[in-house]
């Protein structure tokens, strides 16, 4: 029971509730989509590049809790970083995503998307909580496909 | 261990006693629902997706492979003939199963997708000319749509879809409306395995027959729950898969009628489905095997013959009745939440409650849900047309079996209630 408190955390349920730089972004820099066809996620990212910068992010799409916050959260964590920082960012979360739950991780400098730690306990979820930020790598590279999960 | 190379089982060809079904006697015979999932009984309200199987099948299986392993109409020796007789002696359970009126016109395939593959394919690529039309359902499997887009593809001919109302029923005056002369297969599901709707496919099938069209009916959440009797539907093809059944999987069965069946040319080929192979030219083998190229799943086969006795055994009438009350109280009990909407409402309906909550995804629903030991499906059950009707990228579907309880409702409702409580609602 604790560990269904432990992924649906609270600072998870507001963002899920009333989603962060949900919009659709006019003129972005990049922009990409991503799928995940095996529960129907979907959503689009809108990035405004500043030189190496991202200076404005965006999101749009429908999705589970994890997802939606996920997507809400990282918006919130990349304004202003450089693609390198981001790069690393998101090495940080994929580790702690994925990490065995015996394992410990270091959470210290993810800030809020800490509170994505009690994924791990749930394996299936994990391509939620990375929906995001695969499609924000996709943007970053200029890839124009849209990205699945799959 | 049953020696006995037919496989009968007198315990299971007799009748059950009159009166209702004894739930907890026949749970006894599903040893998989009788397990913990993180520490609670299992709920297994998946039973659309594939339905859990009676030790009955399980030990024909392992009989089969002890007593009879041999491959089947080739070898003269003793297992071969054992081997063969108890494979097509499961073909004639299934032909009583479907009341169809010949054991040709019984099909052994991988389940209902190949089974509409086979049709699609055969009948579809080779009959159907540009400015021909395919009818299907907006409620479809995507297994009934992709391989007429196919065929269509390859053909030339057009897809045309009756639309469903908002309570999810087929609007038969818009079929009546696309039904021409140009209609030349009419593919439908019997039940919607996304909302439950039983169509009116006698009625359907009725109606294409006015215009010479060719049916094909879906019956993978139909014949596991309801009798099913092609003559008296007169349909042209019906599919429908093993696992759904009881049985294992990868086994299925096409009925289609002779005539149809006579005129269309192999799915596949290989061993088993020819008669003389020259390069210069082949001949192919009768039905039903012109259509069973290579080693069948004799072992599947055989256990889709021991499901089919256990269904029959217990009865299907009595099968949906008790089915239907489990509905109706999962219905009634649901509905009591608030926030909760139920998704498909059509006045005919199989044991399917789709469902959405306000406010919570229904991959949330599922994964909370399945903490508690309940086992439901969420997504779009295949059926991304379907979901779209409904403008939803998904829903949650708990979906029952004569071995469901009403206590496993009630399990239901308090999972339900625990994700309002997870999400502070």
């Amino acid at each position: 029971m604790s560990d269904l408190f432990e992924l649906y955390q609270q600072v998870i349920l507001d963002h899920n509730k009333k989603p962060r730089n949900f919009h659709k972004m006019e003129n972005p820099s990049k922009k990409s989509e991503g799928f995940n066809p095996l529960c129907g996620d979907r959503l689009t990212v809108y990035v405004q590049m500043e030189g190496d910068k991202v200076r404005d992010v965006s999101f749009e799409g429908s999705g589970c809790a994890i997802s939606k916050a996920s997507a809400s959260m990282m918006t919130e964590s990349i304004k202003g970083k450089s693609r390198a920082e981001i790069e690393m960012l998101f090495k940080r979360v994929h580790q702690m995503l994925t990490a065995p739950p015996d394992e410990s991780v270091d959470v210290k400098d993810l800030g809020k998307l800490a509170a994505f730690s009690g994924v791990r306990e749930f394996p299936v979820r994990v391509k939620c909580a990375t929906l995001a930020w695969h499609t924000l790598n996709s943007a970053l590279q200029d890839r124009h496909e849209p990205i699945t999960t799959e | 261990m049953n020696m006995d190379p037919t496989l009968e089982n007198e315990t299971l060809t007799a009748p059950a006693p009159d009166g209702p079904l004894d739930i907890e006697k026949i749970r006894m015979d599903f040893p998989a629902l009788h397990q913990k999932i993180y520490g609670k009984p299992l709920v297994y309200l998946d039973n659309a997706a594939t339905t859990q199987k009676p030790s009955w099948v399980l030990n024909v299986i392992q009989t089969y492979y002890v007593c009879s392993n041999a491959n089947v109409h080739r070898g003269l020796h003793f297992l071969s003939e054992r081997a063969t007789h108890t494979y097509e002696y499961a073909r004639s359970k299934a032909q009583r199963f479907l009341n169809a009126a010949d054991s040709a016109e019984i099909i052994f395939v991988r389940g209902t997708t190949e089974a509409i593959n086979l049709v699609a394919h055969s009948y579809g690529r080779t009959f159907l000319k540009p400015g021909d039309e395919i009818i299907l359902t907006a409620i479809e499997h995507h297994s009934n749509i992709v391989p007429w887009q196919l065929a269509a593809e390859a053909s030339g001919a057009k897809i045309r879809v009756i639309p469903v109302n908002d309570k999810g029923e087929l609007i038969l005056e818009e079929y009546e409306r696309i039904l021409s002369e140009r209609t030349k297969v009419v593919a439908v599901g019997h039940v919607s395995n996304a909302l439950g709707t039983i169509n009116p496919v006698h009625r359907i099938i009725e109606m294409a027959h006015r215009f010479g069209a060719v049916t094909l009916v879906d019956g993978a959440q139909a014949a596991p729950h309801m009798d099913v009797d092609v003559q008296e539907l007169n349909c042209d093809f019906y599919a429908f898969s093993g696992h759904k059944l009881y049985g294992p999987t990868g086994i299925g069965i096409l009925y289609g009628k002779r005539e149809l069946l006579e005129k269309m040319p192999p799915y596949q080929g290989g061993g088993e489905m020819i008669r003389e192979v020259g390069f210069d030219r082949t001949t192919y083998a009768d039905l039903p095997h012109k259509f069973e190229a290579g080693t069948p799943h004799i072992a599947g086969s055989v256990a889709l013959g021991a499901a089919i006795d256990y269904v029959k055994h217990l009865g299907l009438g009595k099968i949906a009745a008790y089915e239907h009350a489990l509905l109706h109280e999962a219905t009634e009990k649901v509905s009591e939440i608030s926030g909760l909407r139920i998704v498909g409402t059509a006045s005919e309906k199989s044991a399917i409650l789709s469902f959405v909550m306000e406010g919570v995804h229904p991959h949330d629903i599922g994964t909370i849900v399945d903490r508690e030991g309940i086992a439901i499906r969420v997504g779009h059950h295949c059926a991304q047309p379907a979901m779209k009707r409904f403008g939803l990228p998904a829903t949650a579907r708990a979906s029952f079996s004569f071995y469901n309880t009403p206590e496993e409702i009630d399990r239901l409702v308090a999972g339900l209630r625990k994700v309002k409580e997870v999400f502070a609602l």
